[in-house]
């Protein structure tokens, strides 16, 4: 019997548009960063090559590699302080609120996004900066002034902004789907609270989570705005050291290098997270 | 009777959708032309010269409207030059510094001398300005300058304690100074303060490796790098104190709205950054741009640079300085810009504690900006 197989046009029709999308959208550039990661600059003008000295010359700084690890830190950082402090919020969403009150948080949540991300960042000033809100209601009880603005703290409070909203969201969509009866059926079962979360929610909940983890983790990683302007700057993250790079001398080249293990980075942590998010659990025989 | 009646109507229809259309079709070059009597001048230059502040009354006197392409930083501009098509720019600021790299990649037009009051201008040094002359061939027009030095929260530093580059590693300071992020100013004034002098940008390796050195142990003073805005804020919020890399031009718009902010020239010396217009080649508006930059080196032009909301910078026409100081004495004596007032940028360069902006002459740019990487992350 032939198992030839037929091409299915007409779902080869409603798939086009977004394969057309990826290949123009996406393969297109990478394919081009790739290759102006090999290109030369001469006179501030790229000039077609097919030369390794841009990969050389920023794998051997060690200002790239101070970058790169500070990145990863702070961006892991911040993926796990949104995870946690967005779980008190969502499960209380998920277990404990209405449908229609749920509806209303979700849509209050997806409020900050209407705003410009840099216009949020900017807020901040207001209420970081050493005479500002925070610093001025903790001088009521005694406290401070602390700095805040132009610090790690800053950053991650930046990198909040841009994902705790997004968390809360996820986690409560993930949680609000859990079969609620297994929950009751632990607690019947003599299941305390926090073990009832530990050994029944979290692992009903963990692609969703891990998924929530990611994009929090994808989204920090790739900011430039909080370490920027929250941050000052210093240390410098990956996406200010490709500004700093084309800024100077229009090392276009060399920014494609610090983009390309940007998203290397990414596909790596991706690829494992889903795994993880996706194995199946060891049965007990 | 009916039939032809309908016949009629449609052959009134026609006639006018025949007439509507030849008069639309006719009248298309007046349309045309009418469109064509604002000319558009391409400019590339730093933020705020193609604003209405500076540009406003030259565009409602001649009919023309500026398109401002802005950029942040010689290498920028140099970059955004070289992707485009030649002609793409009709006038270019530049930092003086680069209009040699300008010429010689061959994006500028000569200029006529015979054009620019160069009999008016308040130094000499600005006649025949480094860079700005291959030979007696003129490239580029000086507009206006600023001086960089150190710059402070007056409640925070005494003018004595600003009066040396020493002031930003006073221990009361730390985690309250900041940088403008840019190699070059910021690396000009430690080679300064190493009393490299006149000679602050053709370092030998060992003044080099003094430099960097100079600059690293300021690095646990530092509370930021910032851009333009950045460096505003910080310094208006009271989060930096005191910084590194800027002058009067970011200062003197704090000072305008009563900060208490201030820049001077310590007593190593200062920098200076000049700001130039070049006629981009093969511009088919060069007549028009040549208007515009004899109307800048006017009095009033030189009034609107001096005033320009973004930044503001000094006249360097005798007439232009005498004009703000007639109609805007606050401003002339804010800038210091008055004769016999101590920080006075023309008597500075004359006592030679000033020092034109420049590229390294012994390392490269990339060495510079290669350390600047290094000292951030440090």
């Amino acid at each position: 019997m032939s198992t030839k197989h037929k091409i299915d046009l007409y779902a080869l029709t409603w798939r086009l548009p977004i394969i057309l999308w990826q290949l123009i959208f996406f393969v297109g550039p990478v394919v081009f960063m790739i290759a102006i990661s090999f290109f030369v600059v001469k006179n501030y003008r790229m000039t077609e090559a097919f030369e390794f000295v841009n990969w050389q010359r920023m794998l051997t700084r060690g200002y790239f590699w101070d970058s790169y690890w500070y990145t990863l830190f702070i961006a892991s950082l911040s993926a796990a302080i949104a995870m946690m402090l967005a779980f008190p919020a969502a499960w209380a969403l998920a277990f404990r609120a209405s449908e229609n009150l749920r509806r209303g948080a979700v849509f209050l949540l997806i409020i900050p996004f209407f705003t410009s991300y840099l216009v949020r960042t900017f807020s901040w000033y207001v209420i970081l900066a050493e005479s500002g809100v925070l610093n001025a209601m903790l001088g009521y009880v005694g406290l401070g002034p602390f700095k805040m603005l132009n610090t790690h703290f800053g950053t991650v409070v930046g990198y909040l902004t841009l994902t705790l909203p997004l968390a809360v969201i996820l986690q409560t969509v993930t949680m609000a789907n859990i079969d609620k009866t297994l929950v009751e059926a632990a607690r019947n079962l003599g299941c305390k609270p926090l073990a009832t979360i530990w050994r029944v929610v979290l692992p009903l909940s963990k692609t969703g989570f891990v998924v929530t983890a990611l994009f929090c983790f994808i989204l920090a990683f790739g900011d430039f705005v909080a370490p920027f302007y929250l941050g000052g700057s210093q240390e410098p993250t990956l996406p200010i050291l490709i500004l700093d790079t084309t800024k100077s001398g229009q090392q276009w080249p060399r920014a494609a290098v610090v983009a390309i293990m940007m998203m290397l980075t990414l596909f790596a942590v991706a690829f494992t997270a889903i795994m993880l998010a996706y194995r199946k659990p060891k049965v007990a025989r | 009777m009916e039939k032809s009646n309908k016949k009629q109507q449609k052959h009134y229809l026609r006639r006018d959708v025949l007439r509507i259309g030849g008069g639309v079709v006719l009248s298309t070059p007046f349309v045309g032309r009418a469109w064509a009597q604002t000319t558009e001048i391409n400019m590339l230059a730093w933020y705020g010269h193609g604003e209405p502040d500076m540009v406003g009354a030259f565009e409602e006197a001649n009919n023309v409207k500026f398109v401002p392409k802005y950029y942040a930083g010689g290498d920028n501009m140099l970059a955004l030059i070289a992707q485009s098509p030649p002609g793409t720019y009709d006038i270019i600021l530049s930092d003086g510094e680069f209009v040699q790299q300008l010429n010689a990649a061959g994006y500028i037009e000569a200029l006529d001398p015979n054009d620019y009051p160069f009999e008016d201008m308040l130094h000499e040094d600005f006649t025949k300005f480094p860079g700005h002359w291959d030979g007696d061939t003129l490239y580029s027009m000086i507009l206006r300058g600023g001086h960089l030095g150190v710059s402070y929260n007056t409640t925070a530093m005494s003018a004595e304690e600003a009066s040396s580059y020493e002031g930003f590693w006073k221990p009361e300071l730390k985690g309250k100074v900041g940088h403008f992020d840019w190699h070059l100013p910021n690396l000009g004034m430690m080679s300064l303060k190493n009393g490299n002098g006149a000679g602050l940008w053709d370092l030998t390796g060992d003044q080099w490796q003094a430099v960097q050195d100079t600059t690293m142990s300021l690095r646990q003073q530092v509370g930021g790098f910032f851009d333009y805005g950045g460096t505003f804020n910080g310094l208006k919020n009271g989060e930096m104190l005191a910084m590194c890399g800027i002058g009067d031009w970011i200062t003197g718009v704090l000072e305008r709205d009563g900060a208490p902010v201030a820049s001077v020239i310590p007593k190593e010396g200062g920098i200076q950054f000049t700001e130039s217009y070049c006629i981009g080649k093969g511009s088919s508006k060069a007549d028009l741009v040549k208007s515009f930059i004899q109307y800048m080196l006017s009095p009033e032009g030189q009034v609107k640079s001096a005033q320009m909301l973004a930044y503001p910078g000094f006249c360097v026409t005798k007439a232009g300085r005498a004009m703000l100081q007639e109609v805007d004495p606050k401003e002339a004596k804010r800038s210091h810009q008055m004769d016999g007032m101590p920080n006075d940028p023309i008597a500075l360069i004359n006592e030679g504690r000033i020092h034109y902006r420049d590229i390294p002459q012994q390392q490269s740019l990339e060495d510079w900006n290669d350390f600047w990487s290094e000292y951030k992350n440090a």
